[in-house]
């Protein structure tokens, strides 16, 4: 009997261009929770994919109990107990939990489903596991942290004892994290093996029993959690010390730049505002923070700023100039940059080229357009210097197909563009949502300078690190209204989760 | 390394054209084989399988392949005039295509476009340039109302170009069969009137005879129409507009994500409506070009299916990857075969194969992607070779 439960060994996959996984080996023992850390586009995903029967690698082998196994495809690698949550979850929106759970491996009886059997296996296994859920509900109408545990029901119900996790705490809200690092150490202790592919070295060092580290497609080897520290693994897997602290100059704060009185939006969900009465100012050389769990009216706010959306009532100002009645583009020239929440939906035309969508705010600009006629040579001008400046890194330079670059440096472009036109109001959203440590340092470091020069910055954020890291003041927003307002240096990220959940309220929002 | 990447990411879409356009012939190879096969089989006459493959092959593909040249000097003028609105419903449907709309109404706009052409000529006796600035608006008016709808109702423009398809054609056939005394019908040939002659002079588009003398080559288009160049022009002009010009980045980046485009503070309504009326514009001008040529006649009688040169427009596009200069090649090859189609031996082949190969041709198309990557792979992996000496 083999030490090792699973073991990938000398696994090599290649796609055209890239070598994904170059020569990589993976030993998960019995009962661990092993770690894979790696930057965005290491390997992780194809390495798990590759044990998940999705890929076939060009060489390697992969052993189960120390006997060699051939997966060839989901069904294989559920053959042998092998499950996995991805980080998109696959689950059909219209079923209800129940049938999720057991769509693919149902019980019939004549050709009928048997659901009641099924039924009580859900019930058992989730009051064991204390995951909670309605087996009733249909999936459209439950919480992203409620899905991700029908995911991991799907595993259990099939009797998985090789658990893969692939990010899965990326949608989730700190509570929900906390709750899930205990469901994966019951497994531990329950004797399943757990993968947990990550990219936040916190949840490693909380969880984890070992950690395998990936760069660039190749293994950095494998190290015990116990005698290892975060610097140590952040400079494994990026390959060089990574900073985690944020340097601030300290600068007076100057002139208002942006007004924001009394705005009420719409929900586009419910009859209720999704904002409601929100007022505050942002003035230059200073990074305001909205804080807050998602769902609370920050994405609605932001829209109706930017004039995505409409805002019901209420004033913006702009240095003096009521934005209410101008266009997007109007609203863009009159001093506003944003960098969008959802890069994908918003921030880029995914199947423009790089240099196309670097000029994507400033096209119809003197500096690029002429005659009608966009000038290719300022276009690729402008894309290089950014590309040098911003460290954007992609296969084939300005004429890159954006869809074709990682996360990390789709999302380096967006800053790079927004920051690059020095409007003196800077809106990100979000920047660093699904970004690995070498890449929120270098977007952080861009905020931060902004800031310094005497630049204004308003921040959404979900992650509580980074605003703490970065504001030099805090609003928190709960259920569309702002509930409290704080000051970085005097208050705890305890003191803001309360707020952040709807626990306590300061009054003097009123006055403003 | 940039125009080397481009001409790979071309070459790359011709080669997959190429791949549809070759297994669509093989295909019509085979049912004409069949065909032949089962005219001697009933003919009760002793035969080889050679000659059924011989006659296959000699009476019935070589003859589609050649298209007009098996009889060029009446072949040549009809491809060359069908070519004409064939490049233009293509570039109609490309066009929209680029801004992420499909335009399946380039039939009906097509229809309101020969009616603008022949109500100027017949009814207004304009001169043929002024007919023609008659097709384009009328077909951008059938354009712009799916695109309206879109914009403002989040109406699906298949659906509602379809509707104005048969809504338009039927009212076009009305009005020009006016109970049988419409001003634009002549009841004798059961046809709209032939333009360009006594006092229907100058609304006809000039022959190529004023630009090509009367010996060699030339001589058989002597009595083929210029419109050719014209949709040749258009081509060309809208490769100008689509790749270089402002306008052309904004109506792309509202095809490829209408949500990033708005973003970037485009007007995604107005470039729906103006896109589907661009596009109604270049079909309707198509009819324009084909009707003013001289070659045929508008039957409001016969008329109750839409004309094929709208349907014909999305083969045209989707096998040029709706690039405009593709489009001129894929229309002229659409409209060799359907020529050629005609010239095979008619007692064993109906002309229709020419349609089926160009319908295989469509549903190939649906599968370009993936020849295309497979040819990237090819590229790849000889790039490795290339780096691992």
């Amino acid at each position: 009997m083999s030490e090792y439960i699973i073991e990938m060994r000398n696994i090599t996959k290649v796609f055209p261009g890239i070598r994904a996984n170059d020569d990589i080996t993976l030993q998960l023992k019995k009962g661990e929770i092993h770690a894979l850390l790696g930057e965005n586009g290491a390997g992780k995903s194809t390495l798990m994919s590759v044990l998940f029967g999705l890929y076939q690698p060009e060489s390697g082998t992969i052993l189960k109990d120390g006997q060699v196994v051939k997966i060839n495809n989901p069904n294989d690698a559920n053959a042998l107990k092998i499950g996995m949550v991805h980080q998109h979850f696959k689950l059909v929106e219209v079923f209800t939990v129940l049938e999720n759970i057991i769509l693919g491996a149902e019980t019939t009886s004549m050709g009928m489903l048997e659901k009641k059997a099924a039924r009580k296996r859900v019930v058992e296994l989730s009051e064991k596991y204390g995951l909670k859920v309605n087996p009733d509900a249909m999936v459209e109408d439950i919480s992203v942290g409620m899905q991700q545990r029908v995911e991991i029901l799907k595993m259990l119900y099939r009797n998985n004892d090789i658990l893969i996790f692939d990010e899965p705490t990326a949608v989730l809200t700190p509570q929900e994290i906390d709750d899930l690092m205990e469901i994966m150490r019951g497994f531990a202790k329950e004797g399943k093996s757990i993968l947990f592919i990550t990219h936040k070295l916190n949840e490693i060092m909380a969880v984890a029993d070992r950690c395998t580290v990936l760069r660039k497609g190749k293994c950095m080897g494998t190290v015990d959690i116990k005698n290892t520290t975060k610097e140590e693994l952040s400079r494994m897997m990026v390959g060089r010390d990574v900073s985690f602290e944020v340097e601030k100059k300290d600068i007076e704060v100057g002139n208002t730049v942006l007004e924001v009185r009394n705005v009420t939006v719409a929900s586009k969900v419910h009859k209720n505002n999704a904002v409601k009465s929100v007022s505050f100012d942002v003035r230059e050389g200073e990074i305001v923070c909205i804080a807050g769990i998602e769902g609370n009216g920050q994405t609605e706010f932001i829209q109706a700023l930017t004039g995505l959306e409409k805002m019901a009532s209420g004033s913006v100002r702009l240095y003096g100039r009521e934005l209410k009645p101008l266009s997007i583009r109007q609203r863009a020239r009159s001093g506003m940059a944003h960098i969008p929440e959802d890069r994908h939906k918003h921030g880029l035309v995914l199947d423009y080229t790089l240099e196309q969508n670097l000029v994507l705010q400033r096209y119809w600009t003197d500096e690029f357009k002429k005659w009608g006629f966009i000038k290719n040579r300022a276009v690729r001008a402008h894309a290089k210097r950014l590309i040098e400046k911003f460290d954007v890194r992609s296969g084939q330079g300005p004429i890159t197909i954006a869809r074709s670059m990682s996360g990390g440096n789709q999302q380096k472009a967006i800053i790079g563009r927004e920051i690059d036109r020095n409007e003196p109001l800077v809106v990100a959203v979000q920047p660093t949502r699904g970004l690995d440590v070498g890449a929120i340092e270098f977007i952080h470091q861009q905020l931060v300078q902004v800031r310094d020069s005497g630049r204004a910055v308003l921040l959404v954020s979900l992650e509580l690190d980074e605003v703490m890291k970065l504001s030099d003041r805090i609003l928190v927003m709960y259920e569309g209204e702002i509930v409290g307002e704080f000051d970085p240096k005097v208050t705890t990220v305890q003191e803001l989760g309360l707020y952040m959940a709807g626990g306590k309220r300061q009054n003097k929002a009123k006055e403003a | 390394m940039d125009i080397l990447e481009r001409m790979k990411r071309g070459l790359s879409t011709i080669l997959s054209a190429l791949i549809c356009v070759i297994i669509g012939l093989a295909f019509g190879f085979v049912i004409l084989f069949f065909l032949s096969l089962s005219s001697y089989a009933a003919s009760g006459n002793e035969y080889t399988l050679k000659q059924v493959f011989d006659t296959a092959f000699d009476e019935g593909f070589m003859r589609l392949m050649k298209g007009c040249f098996y009889m060029v000097r009446r072949g040549l003028k009809t491809e060359i005039s069908q070519a004409a609105p064939l490049i233009m419903t293509g570039l109609s449907v490309g066009f929209a295509f680029k801004t992420g709309l499909f335009n399946i109404g380039a039939a009906g706009q097509y229809t309101l476009g020969a009616f603008g052409a022949l109500y100027c000529a017949i009814v207004l006796k304009l001169p043929w340039y002024l007919c023609l600035l008659g097709s384009v608006i009328m077909g951008a008016i059938w354009g712009a109302i799916p695109g309206f709808f879109k914009a403002y109702f989040k109406i699906n423009e298949v659906i509602t170009a379809i509707m104005f398809n048969w809504i338009g054609l039927y009212a076009v056939n009305t009005i020009i069969y006016g109970g049988g005394t419409g001003a634009m019908y002549c009841a004798k040939t059961t046809k709209t009137w032939a333009i360009g002659k006594g006092v229907y002079e100058g609304t006809t588009i000039p022959n190529m005879n004023i630009l090509f003398k009367n010996e060699g080559w030339g001589a058989y288009v002597q009595q083929t129409s210029i419109a050719i160049f014209f949709a040749i022009i258009v081509a060309v002009i809208l490769y100008v507009i689509i790749n270089k010009t402002t306008f052309g980045y904004e109506i792309r980046a509202c095809g490829y994500s209408q949500t990033a485009a708005r973003y970037a503070g485009i007007n995604e309504k107005r470039n729906i409506i103006l896109s589907m009326a661009i596009a109604g514009g270049l079909a309707g001008f198509g009819a324009g070009l084909y009707y003013l040529s001289g070659v045929a006649e508008w039957q409001p009688l016969v008329s109750t299916s839409l004309p094929g040169f709208g349907f014909d427009g999305i083969s045209v596009a989707l096998l040029a990857s709706s690039n405009p200069i593709g489009i001129i090649f894929s229309a002229l090859f659409i409209a060799h075969i359907d020529v050629g189609g005609g010239y095979m031996n008619a007692s064993f082949f109906p002309r229709e194969i020419a349609d089926i190969v160009s319908g295989i041709i469509i549903y190939l198309c649906a599968f370009m992607l993936l020849f295309k990557s497979a040819i990237a792979r090819v590229f790849a992996s000889r790039n490795d070779l290339k780096g691992g000496k």
